[in-house]
């Protein structure tokens, strides 16, 4: 099967060469700040654990938006990651229920 | 932009590819990466595996019915059961003669009995066996999208049986933990010679090899059903046996892996001295134990059931896609409400990651939690009655044919009614508090399984043996099949329901003797004489079996040969030969009408296959329009 | 016989064939590191207090790991696109920059943060032993400062043997610096250079202790979690250098003469199993190395 037609998904690489540098700056920086945050006090272990998990989410979502193309994929896959957000997040919020909700007699 | 790829680059190579390297014999029949000969390899395997399982039961009932005899009441069998097991094992009765089953033993057997029954034998044989087999013939594809993976996935289950069956030959036998593996039992049982070289630790790894293997196989499914269904195979015309497959294979791929991960630190816990499941301060024999503590038993148990509940619609999914085919093309109409049971299906598989905690329920829960998996369990039964009402409803008005599979397929639908209908009781705290861990909840899943999927995977058997093979079973050693099994099932697990409502416990190695003393008796026997009637149906049952082995094996060689469609259906599996030979098809189908074209108003047969053209659609050009 | 849209898309998905069965890995994958996380959720809140520990992990090197990762997943992305503009050598250089980023993670952790921790011995004093080692525990001092109380002495165990002989009845230990000044304000909280063990010495009587083990999984349910899930992430990080040196073999060079579009997205699909295993290092680092 040779090569016929032109890959056309992403027309230009050339132009996303730049976007993929930048945004490995930009997870480096993030990086690093994130470090830097942990030396910060949020008040309560709580805040500390919420302020990393955002800048987390955020690297997460530059990965996944730019890096694994999820920002211009089809809505099959989009299905599939959807019903896994939600499973994986009963796993968690329905575990951490059973944890904080045990019998009272 | 995203312009078509234009498809017919597709149907030209299905004629310019016949290189006709011949593959070697161990190319085509053990290392085949062709999805039917995996499917057969699959369902020999399974059918091999469920057969050792049900051995397992019918030695433990023995124990069960008669505590404290030697096997069989026989010297000889006894004698032979202690070299087997070794002498811990098997221990002497009062008399001193060798042959009674020990208590470890019998948790060896029940345990593996049930690992050996959901994993190696049900879900490779109604998923694995004619999901492969018929799945993509039903599709139109030429095979599985990845059938080199599809070869890995058999292996690795292979492997898991083997190392699941070596794992009664070390010392200490096999694992003894149930097939749940409760921590912190599963944990610090089972410690000689070493961790490694133990049941416990054996199950563990056949365990990670077995979900590997069906992880692999499930990503197979999902990807051939979305993308290769043939031209003018759209999701609604897709035969209600592949949605079932497509439900239960999304269930295995988002399930399985926290079991995966509870696995990994249940074996750390045993390997590496890890507390995952072991709590702080932990007293064993009257000794603390020198570990770190800080685990939580209830981790496991949530990770466990997080699969297992999905994996009790993975038992019973497919189970309802067979019947669903098999009852539209012996009733000669179409299933009724088609629509519904697809949604219905999609439902249950959604609500089923859910509801897991409902097996939970004495495990200290607090309200809430426990009212939301209340609520989401009751909610769960009404997709499933959704579906059973329709295959009940499809019947009405049908020209039935009681062919061997339509008896499985008719059989199946009450009695998957008692056990669906006996689960509404124990989806309640108050009721499951009484319920849990009785002989009811054996009764009622059983029910489900055994004259439930098993029944639908003789069905399946019957119905698509012929396109395997080209030759029918025979019809008679099937009727007395399906009568025997019939009736022998039901004499094992209906007094079950009476037992557990008596409050007879599962697991009890002595079969409720010790509870006796409570003398109840319901018409004329205690709960503890009931095991004589289920013990003598099992065996009854086990020799039920007998003829379809014979059947099986007999047909394949000497039996009624028959051509590409012999039961009239409309699938695509009845367009290829029967056989069918690698690639499937001669030309590439396309699908231009539902499923079940049964009894068309004005057609010339009361059948009409998926592949034949409408008036609208008949080809007008040669290449396939789509 | 060919299987259909294996290299080219399907019309009405969109999709080739390997990118459905990725992505669908990736979800079962997200579920059993869910199953992780999970684990890791009950160990720490289930944890009794002062059993969790801070400070304990290499943050310079693991922030060091975190940077060689995400560099890995830059230049694998480079790598497909270089592959998809047909600049081969480009793709070549990237593929092994990559390949290269992935063993010296793999050998950062295995060959110096896991031997460290080897070395490294904590022991978790009884309750009411806690006063007898007030002087390496500083409890009063961090009850004034409304800061939770220590329940373990870490530091460099000197007498190895104590570990599995029952005859031998205390550890001898040279102080990690939190133990050996527990009332300076530096020790409060982590810091981010590590510094290492003092000269200062403690024996510590085995019947005052609860649990003693040197830093390995056993040690306490937060190595048991840290060594399992990093443990796990090593092993998906061998699998994908393993997949990235078959891409750059002479069976792949083949392909591309043959096939190019077909090795690009072979090499798509297994970078998009790299940023996976990436994204889980995201979480992973914050929530044992910071948190």
């Amino acid at each position: 099967m040779e090569e016929s037609h032109e890959p056309h998904a992403h027309h230009d690489h050339g132009k996303h060469l730049k976007l993929y540098l930048g945004i490995g700056g930009a997870l480096f920086a993030c990086t690093a700040i994130t470090v830097w945050l942990s030396y910060v006090d949020f008040g309560s272990s709580r805040a500390n654990f919420i302020v990393a998990m955002i800048v987390a989410t955020i690297k997460a979502g530059l990965v996944g938006a730019i890096f694994m193309h999820l920002l211009s994929e089809r809505w099959t896959i989009y299905r599939v990651l959807l019903l896994t957000g939600f499973f994986v997040l009963g796993l968690f919020l329905l575990t951490l229920l059973a944890f904080h909700n045990p019998i009272s007699l | 932009m995203a312009h078509q790829v234009s498809s017919h680059e597709v149907a030209p190579h299905e004629h310019h590819e016949h290189h006709h390297v011949e593959l070697g014999f161990w190319q085509k029949y053990v290392f085949s990466t062709d999805h039917k000969v995996i499917g057969i390899q699959y369902g020999v395997s399974g059918l091999i595996f469920l057969f050792a399982g049900f051995t397992l039961m019918m030695l433990m009932r023995w124990q069960l019915a008669y505590p404290g005899h030697v096997l069989f009441d026989s010297p000889a069998l006894g004698k032979l059961y202690q070299m087997i097991f070794g002498d811990k094992m098997i221990g002497p009765d009062a008399q001193g003669h060798p042959g009674v089953m020990s208590a470890e033993l019998y948790n060896a057997f029940g345990a593996m009995h049930g690992t050996i029954m959901v994993f190696l034998g049900i879900v490779p044989t109604a998923f694995a066996a004619f999901g492969n087999f018929v799945v993509p013939l039903q599709i139109g594809a030429p095979d599985m999208a990845f059938p080199k993976l599809n070869m890995a996935s058999f292996w690795s289950f292979l492997l898991s049986g083997v190392i699941m069956f070596a794992s009664f030959f070390v010392p200490g036998g096999a694992a003894k933990s149930g097939w749940t593996s409760y921590s912190p039992l599963a944990n610090i049982t089972d410690q000689a010679p070493n961790m490694w070289l133990t049941g416990q630790t054996l199950w563990i790894i056949g365990m990670v090899f077995n979900i590997t293997g069906s992880l692999l196989g499930a990503i197979n499914f999902v990807t051939t059903i979305i993308q290769l269904r043939a031209p003018g195979m759209t999701w609604m015309r897709m035969p209600f046996f592949v949605w079932a497959n497509l439900v239960t294979a999304f269930l295995l791929l988002l399930a399985f892996p926290p079991l995966e991960a509870a696995a990994i630190f249940q074996f750390m816990d045993r390997i590496a001295g890890t507390s995952f499941f072991l709590p702080s301060g932990l007293i064993v024999g009257g000794q603390q134990v020198h570990i770190s503590g800080g685990g939580s038993p209830l981790l496991w148990q949530h990770l466990f059931w997080f699969l297992a509940h999905p994996e009790v619609y993975v038992l019973i999914l497919p189970g309802l896609g067979i019947i669903a085919e098999v009852q539209a093309n012996n009733t000669r109409k179409p299933l009724w409400g088609y629509k519904a049971m697809v949604f219905a299906i999609l439902v249950l598989g959604f609500l089923s990651f859910i509801v897991w905690a409902h097996h939970m329920y004495l495990t200290g829960m607090g309200a809430a939690v426990s009212t939301f998996f209340q609520t989401t369990t009751i909610l769960i039964s009404v997709p499933s009655v959704v579906l059973l009402t329709a295959l009940i409803l499809s019947l009405w008005g049908g020209s039935i044919r009681f062919t061997v599979p339509m008896l499985f397929a008719t059989a199946f639908l009450p009695m998957f009614g008692i056990g669906g209908l006996t689960g509404i009781p124990l989806a309640f705290n108050a009721l499951d508090l009484y319920l849990h861990d009785t002989y009811y909840v054996i009764a009622h899943f059983h029910y489900l399984v055994a004259p439930g999927t098993i029944f639908a995977i003789f069905a399946g058997v019957y119905h698509w043996f012929p396109k395997a093979t080209g030759r029918m079973m025979g019809t008679f050693l099937g009727r007395v099949h399906f009568w025997a099994s019939f009736i022998f099932v039901n004499g094992v697990f209906m007094p079950m329901f009476l037992q557990g409502m008596l409050g007879m416990h599962r697991r009890w190695y002595d079969g409720g003797a010790s509870y006796d003393v409570s003398k109840v008796v319901v018409w004329g026997m205690s709960g503890f004489d009931w095991n004589k009637v289920i013990s003598m149906s099992a065996w009854g049952l086990g020799l039920a079996q007998l003829p379809f082995i014979f059947n099986f094996f007999y047909s394949i060689w000497g039996g009624k040969k028959i051509g590409r469609n012999p039961w009239d259906a409309t699938t695509l599996e009845w367009v290829a030969p029967s056989p069918p030979p690698h690639g499937n098809f001669d030309v590439q189908p396309s699908v231009h009408r539902g499923p079940y074209e049964y009894s068309v108003p004005g057609a010339e047969a009361d059948f009409i296959l998926q592949s034949e053209p409408t008036s609208a659609t008949a080809p007008a050009a040669p290449a396939l329009a789509h | 016989m060919e299987i259909p849209f294996n290299v080219t898309a399907r019309p009405d998905t969109g999709l080739y064939n390997a990118k459905v069965g990725v992505w669908l890995f990736l979800a079962s994958e997200v579920m059993l590191f869910g199953g992780l996380f999970s684990g890791y959720l009950f160990m720490r809140l289930g944890a009794e207090p002062g059993y969790w520990p801070h400070g304990l992990l290499n943050v310079p090197v693991g922030t060091m790991n975190t940077f060689i990762l995400i560099g890995s997943s830059v230049t694998v992305v480079l790598a497909w696109a270089a592959l998809k503009m047909r600049q081969f050598t480009q793709y070549r250089i990237f593929m092994l920059i990559t390949i290269l980023c992935g063993i010296t993670f793999l050998v950062v952790k295995l060959a110096y943060e896991y031997p460290q921790k080897f070395e490294h011995f904590g022991a978790f004093i009884k309750k009411d032993a806690l006063p007898k080692y007030e002087k390496y525990l500083g409890n009063e001092y961090l009850a004034g400062k409304g800061l939770p109380e220590r329940v373990e002495i870490t530091g460099h165990l000197h007498n190895r043997e104590a570990l599995n002989d029952s005859n031998v009845k205390e550890y001898e230990v040279a102080l990690d610096p939190i133990n050996a000044e527990p009332t300076d304000p530096a020790s409060d909280r982590p810091h981010f250079w590590p510094k290492p063990a003092t000269e200062k010495m403690v024996t510590i009587e085995k019947e005052d202790v609860q649990y003693a083990s040197v830093f390995a999984p056993r040690h306490s349910s937060y190595f048991a979690i840290y060594f399992t899930i990093t443990g796990l992430h090593g092993l998906h990080v061998l699998g994908g250098v393993i997949v990235f040196i078959y891409y750059l073999l002479p069976v792949s060079t083949a392909l591309y003469r043959q096939n190019p579009e077909h090795l690009a997205n072979r090499v798509e699909v297994a970078g998009l199993f790299w940023h996976f295993v990436d994204l889980v290092w995201i979480f992973v680092f914050p929530l044992f190395y910071l948190l």
